[in-house]
C-alpha cells in the first residue's frame, strides 16, 4: 500500500493506540494535517504549542499512557520546548512530531526554520530527524518504545516538508526485533541477590523509612508498596512526584518531604537509620544541602536508570530495576518475616506528629481567604477519585500538603523544572485523558496570566475543567522569600488582584466565571462549579497575600534547619 | 546497552586522565550528542577522536580523554550510557590499553640546525612530509607520552604550526570490555 509519508505517520500513530493529539498546525506540518481529517485520532486545537505539550503531559500523567503532540517548524517547535524540559525532569512520556522544512532547505535559514533536533537534545530521552519517508513508521514505534520503557521521557520527531509529502510503501515494525536501537536496552528484572540483601537490611533496621518516589506512579507499583510497608511496618514519605502513590490516610504515611514538607517527614529522613528510595533521585528540594541529608542512614537507592545511583549520594545498595518489578519483589520476599522493635521508631515519630501536625490559622470572619482553608474546602467538597493539577509556587505546596491524595495519577504537577503556567493545560489534558474524574486545577495568579488561553481550547473542545486561583495578587512564593530572605524588600512580584478581571476573562473564554472575596461564600462557589459539567469553570479566590508556606527549609541548609508554622515555635 | 558500574583500577587515586573509547551509532548528530552531554554535565574532556570503524560504516568509534576529576568515572559513564545511540563504552586504563596519538608540525630550521633536526626526528620514528631550505613539515604517530617528550626538544626549533589529533586507543587484546553489550558491533542485539 502506497501512502504519502503524512499518511504514514498518522497511521503509525494509529497502530501505536494514540487516542489524541495535541496541537496547532502550521506551513511545515501542513502536509501532516490533511491525513488527520480521516483518522480515527481526535485532534484538540491548543491555542499556543505550549499548551499542547502541558496537555499531552497532564494526559500522560492522568493515564500512565504517552501524551502526544504535533506543532510546526521554527516557533512552534520551540514553543514546545519548555513542556519537553518539563516532562524531561518529571520522567514523563511524550511523543512530539514538529514539522520542518524540506531536506533540501535545511541550513539555509529558510522561513520558520529551526534545529529543533540540537535545540532538544539535551531535554529529550532521544530525538530523530527523518530524512526518508520510508523510516516513519519504524522512526514512529521506535519513539513510542524510547518515551514508555526504561526511565520514561519525551521525545521528538522532526518531519521535513518533503519526507511527509513524499510516497513511500506502508509496512509496520514487528516487536522491538524490527527497530534499529543498537544502544537501547532498558534493564529488565532485578537481582534476587539484591533483593535478599535489601530485606535482611530492612529486617534489621531500627528506624527504616522507604523515600517514595514518582517512579513508584510510573511503575505502577502502589500495591506492592502498600503491601511492602505493611508487612514490614515501614514509615513511608512520598515526594512531590509520588503525592497518591501511598495513600494520605494510611497510619504508615508521614506526608512529603522536602523544603515545604511535614515535619514528621522531614525529620524522620533526618533521623533514620536506613533509607529505602524507591524511585526517586535525591532531589536538592529533597536533601536541603546533601552533607546534611539523612545522615545516620544507609541508603537503599531502587533505580531503573544506573545514572542515578550515586549522582547525588552514594548508595550502601544499589538496585537496577523497575519500581514495579522490584518493589513486588521486595513484598514478596519480605513475606512473613519478622522485623526489628520498631516501637521507639514510631513513638518518636508518632510525637513530631501530635507536635508539628500541618496547619494554619484559619479564617477569624474578617478580610481574606485563607489559602490553605480554600484548599481544604475545596477537597472536602469535591468528589473522590478528583484529579488535582496545579502550576509552581505557593499554591502547589498548599495543594500538595492539604489536599488527600488517595490514589496514584490523581496529581498533576510540574515537579523538577517548576514550569509556571503547568495547571491550566495539564488539567485540560488529564480531563481528556480521564473524562470520568472531576478535575480541579489548583493555580496561583502568576501562573494563571501564562497559560490562560487554553481555556479557549477547553470551553471549544467540550474540556469541563473547574480552576480555583489563589489569588493573592503577588508572585507569592518569591515574594515569601522576599519576606523572609530580602528584608521584605519586595522586588517586582505585585500583580494586582483586579487587573486582569479574572471573571470577565474568564467568561470572554467561554467560562464560568466566579468570584469569591468572602469566607462565607466559598462553599457555595465550589458547590457551584462542582456542579457545571459543560464548561470550565473559573473561581477567582481572593486570598490573604501574608500567607506563607510552612514548614520551609530554607534553601541550601540542611534539613535540620527546618523552619515550623509561628505558631509551633517553641514558647 | 547496559554496562556493568565500571571497576576503577587501583590507582585510580592518581589516575586523573580515563580513556572511554565508545562505540557509537555512525549518524548525524551523534558527535553533537556526545560533547552536548559533557558539556551541559559538567564533565571535562581532555581530547576527544572520533572516525567511522568498521565497513559498512555504521558505526563510529569515540576516543574520549576524560577528566575524572569533574565527575565520578561511574557517573560519566552511566550518563554516556543513557544516549540512545551509544552502543558499547570501554573504559580502557593505561595498563591495558593500546594508544597512539599522531602529530603534524612545521618546524623553521635555519641551515646549519638542519642536520640535528633530522636526527632528532630519525631519533623518535618520525617522518619528514615536505621541506624547504627552512623549513620541515614532520609527522610521528606514537605513544603521547612519546609525542609530548618529541614536542618538548622540537621547541629548541621555531615551531610554526603544530597539530595533534588527540589520543585514539583500544583495550589490549587481553582485555574485555567492561560493558556486557560487546557483542560484535555488526550485531548489537545478540546479547
Amino acid at each position: 500500500m502506497e501512502l504519502t509519508g503524512a499518511q504514514a505517520l498518522i497511521k503509525a500513530l494509529e497502530h501505536q493506540g494514540t487516542e489524541v493529539i495535541f496541537g496547532l498546525p502550521g506551513g511545515a506540518i501542513l502536509p501532516v494535517y490533511d491525513p488527520i481529517i480521516d483518522s480515527s485520532i481526535r485532534h484538540i486545537l491548543v491555542r499556543h504549542e505550549q499548551g499542547a505539550g502541558h496537555m499531552a503531559e497532564g494526559y500522560a500523567l492522568a493515564t500512565g499512557r504517552p501524551g502526544v503532540a504535533m506543532v510546526t517548524s521554527g516557533p512552534g517547535a520551540t514553543n514546545i520546548v519548555t513542556p519537553l524540559a518539563n516532562a524531561y525532569m518529571d520522567s514523563t512520556p511524550l511523543v512530539v512530531v514538529t514539522g520542518q522544512v524540506a531536506t533540501g532547505s535545511i541550513g539555509t535559514d529558510a522561513f520558520q526554520e529551526c534545529d529543533i533536533t540540537g535545540v532538544t537534545s539535551g531535554i529529550t530521552k532521544h530525538n530523530w530527524l527523518v530524512t526518508d519517508a520510508k523510516d516513519l513508521p519504524r522512526i514512529v514505534a521506535e519513539a513510542f518504545h524510547v518515551a514508555t520503557t526504561g526511565r520514561p521521557g519525551p521525545v521528538l520527531i522532526d518531519v521535513p516538508k518533503d519526507v511527509s509529502q513524499s510516497m513511500m510503501e506502508w509496512y509496520w515494525p514487528e516487536g522491538t526485533a524490527d527497530l534499529d536501537l543498537p544502544g537501547y536496552h532498558p534493564p529488565v528484572g532485578v537481582d534476587d541477590a539484591a533483593i535478599a540483601e535489601a530485606i535482611s537490611m530492612l529486617l534489621a533496621a531500627e528506624r527504616p523509612l522507604l523515600y517514595v518516589g514518582g517512579g513508584v506512579i510510573q511503575g505502577g507499583a502502589s500495591a506492592d508498596l502498600r503491601a511492602l510497608a505493611e508487612r514490614l511496618n515501614l514509615p513511608v514519605v512520598t515526594t512531590l512526584m509520588a503525592r497518591g502513590a501511598f495513600p494520605d490516610s494510611h497510619a504508615q504515611h508521614l506526608g512529603m518531604p522536602g523544603m515545604h514538607g511535614t515535619y514528621t517527614a522531614v525529620t524522620a529522613l533526618q533521623r533514620a537509620d536506613l533509607v529505602v528510595s524507591l524511585g526517586a533521585r535525591f532531589d536538592d528540594r529533597v536533601t536541603g544541602k546533601v552533607d546534611g541529608f539523612a545522615p545516620l542512614a544507609k541508603i537503599i537507592h531502587v533505580d531503573i536508570d544506573r545514572a542515578e545511583h550515586g549522582k547525588v549520594r552514594h548508595p550502601d545498595l544499589a538496585i537496577v530495576a523497575d519500581c514495579k518489578v522490584a518493589v513486588a519483589a521486595l513484598a514478596s520476599a519480605a513475606g512473613s518475616a519478622t522485623p526489628a522493635d520498631r516501637s521507639a521508631w514510631w513513638d518518636e515519630l508518632r510525637g513530631y506528629q501530635a507536635r508539628y501536625p500541618l496547619t494554619y490559622e484559619p479564617h477569624d470572619g474578617h478580610g481574606l481567604l485563607k489559602p490553605q482553608q480554600v484548599v481544604e474546602t475545596l477537597r472536602d467538597l469535591s468528589p473522590a477519585g478528583t484529579i488535582v493539577a496545579s502550576g509552581v509556587g505557593q499554591h502547589q505546596m498548599w495543594a500538595s500538603q492539604f489536599w488527600n491524595f488517595e490514589e496514584p495519577r490523581t496529581w498533576i504537577n510540574s515537579g523538577g523544572a517548576g514550569t509556571m503556567g503547568f495547571a491550566v493545560p495539564s488539567a485540560i489534558g488529564a480531563k481528556v485523558g480521564r473524562p470520568d474524574r472531576t478535575v480541579w486545577a489548583i493555580d496561583g495568579d502568576g501562573c494563571f496570566q501564562m497559560t490562560a488561553q487554553e481555556l479557549v481550547t477547553a470551553r471549544a473542545e467540550g474540556i469541563p475543567v473547574k480552576i480555583a486561583i489563589l489569588n493573592n495578587a503577588y508572585l507569592g512564593m518569591v515574594r515569601q522569600w522576599q519576606e523572609m530572605f530580602y528584608d521584605e524588600r519586595y522586588s517586582e512580584v505585585y500583580l494586582s488582584p483586579d487587573l486582569p478581571n479574572y471573571v470577565m476573562w474568564a467568561e470572554a473564554m467561554g467560562c464560568v466565571g466566579i468570584r469569591v472575596d468572602d469566607q462565607r461564600d466559598v462553599e457555595a462557589a465550589i458547590e457551584q462549579a462542582n456542579a457545571i459539567d459543560d464548561r470550565p469553570v473559573v473561581i477567582d479566590f481572593r486570598t490573604d497575600a501574608s500567607e506563607k508556606v510552612f514548614p520551609m527549609v530554607p534553601a541550601g541548609l540542611s534539613n535540620d534547619a527546618i523552619m515550623v508554622h509561628p505558631s509551633q515555635e517553641q514558647r | 546497552m547496559t554496562p556493568e558500574p565500571i571497576e576503577l583500577p587501583s590507582s585510580q587515586g592518581e589516575l586523573r586522565h580515563h580513556v572511554l573509547s565508545v562505540l557509537v551509532e555512525n549518524k548525524a548528530g551523534v558527535l553533537s550528542r556526545v560533547a552536548g552531554l559533557f558539556s551541559r554535565r559538567g564533565f571535562n574532556i581532555f581530547s576527544l577522536a572520533v572516525a567511522p570503524t568498521d565497513p559498512s560504516q555504521r558505526f563510529s568509534r569515540i576516543t574520549i580523554v576524560v577528566d575524572a576529576a569533574s565527575a565520578p568515572l561511574s557517573q560519566i559513564v552511566n550518563q554516556l550510557d543513557k544516549l540512545i545511540n551509544v552502543v558499547e563504552i570501554s573504559h580502557v586504563n593505561e595498563q591495558s590499553v593500546v594508544e597512539r596519538e599522531l602529530l603534524l608540525a612545521t618546524v623553521g630550521v635555519a641551515s646549519d640546525q638542519m642536520a640535528g633536526a633530522l636526527a632528532l626526528c630519525a631519533s623518535f620514528g618520525a617522518e619528514v612530509l615536505d621541506a624547504t631550505a627552512s623549513e620541515v613539515t614532520v609527522t610521528l604517530a606514537a605513544h603521547p607520552d612519546q609525542i609530548n617528550a618529541f614536542c618538548e626538544l622540537l621547541a629548541a626549533y621555531r615551531v610554526d604550526q603544530l597539530h595533534r589529533t588527540g589520543l585514539v586507543a583500544l583495550p589490549r587484546l587481553t582485555t574485555p570490555p567492561v560493558s556486557p553489550a560487546s557483542a560484535e558491533p555488526t550485531d548489537p542485539h545478540s546479547n
